[in-house]
């Protein structure tokens, strides 16, 4: 307890526990993102969120002219469970900037 | 027979020469870090807290997809199972 007080968190979790209420983007598995109020999480990062919006990015190889196009499609949900294992991050959606031209 | 490297005393609690992998990790907390996925995802950014799962907490992160800078995080969790390396210092070969 005593040994990190240097402004950091004494262990990860504790950054989402910060999140607590709060809009967060989670990345998962297989290209898919959440965006919604984290109502609650665990040491396994089972999540529950709120006001749920999915972005799935579904890239489309298109032989002839060898250009991979990105496909975006948006889902709506009103609260949503997350199995832990498929959480790959977890950031507080208030400064996310990005960066792509 | 045994050959000098045999001999060596076993290591205890990694405090001898080889260290602990661990303990590189809280040894690097607070510097800048280059964390890779394994779905090959580039972050950078300081090195906040790590625990014994390997899940990281960076601050001021940057994602980096095949070298070029897609996005910046305040703050990010990273689970810890999708982690293939952590490496002090940023990489040299990543853009902005």
């Amino acid at each position: 307890m005593e040994e990190k007080d240097e402004g950091g968190h004494a262990e990860p979790l504790d950054l989402v526990r910060l999140c607590l209420d709060e809009v967060v983007v989670v990345r998962l598995r297989g290209n898919r993102e959440l965006k919604g109020r984290l109502h609650a999480y665990d040491s396994h990062c089972n999540l529950v969120l709120g006001e749920v919006e999915e972005t799935i990015y579904i890239v489309e190889e298109e032989e002839e002219d060898e250009q991979s196009h990105v496909r975006i499609v948006k889902k709506q949900s009103e609260m949503l469970f997350v199995r832990g294992d498929s959480v790959v991050l977890i950031a507080p959606a208030e400064g996310i900037q990005d960066l792509r031209s | 027979m045994s050959t000098p490297e045999q001999e060596a005393k076993p290591l205890e609690n990694g405090e001898g020469e080889g260290g602990d992998p661990s303990g590189f990790l809280t040894d690097i907390l607070g510097s800048d870090v280059t964390v890779k996925l394994n779905s090959g995802i580039v972050f950078t950014g300081t090195l906040q807290s790590v625990d014994g799962y390997m899940n990281i907490a960076l601050e001021g992160a940057r994602e980096y997809l095949d070298g070029y800078a897609v996005r910046q995080y305040g703050d990010s969790f990273i689970r810890g199972n999708n982690v293939s390396y952590i490496s002090a210092g940023k990489s040299p070969n990543l853009k902005n």
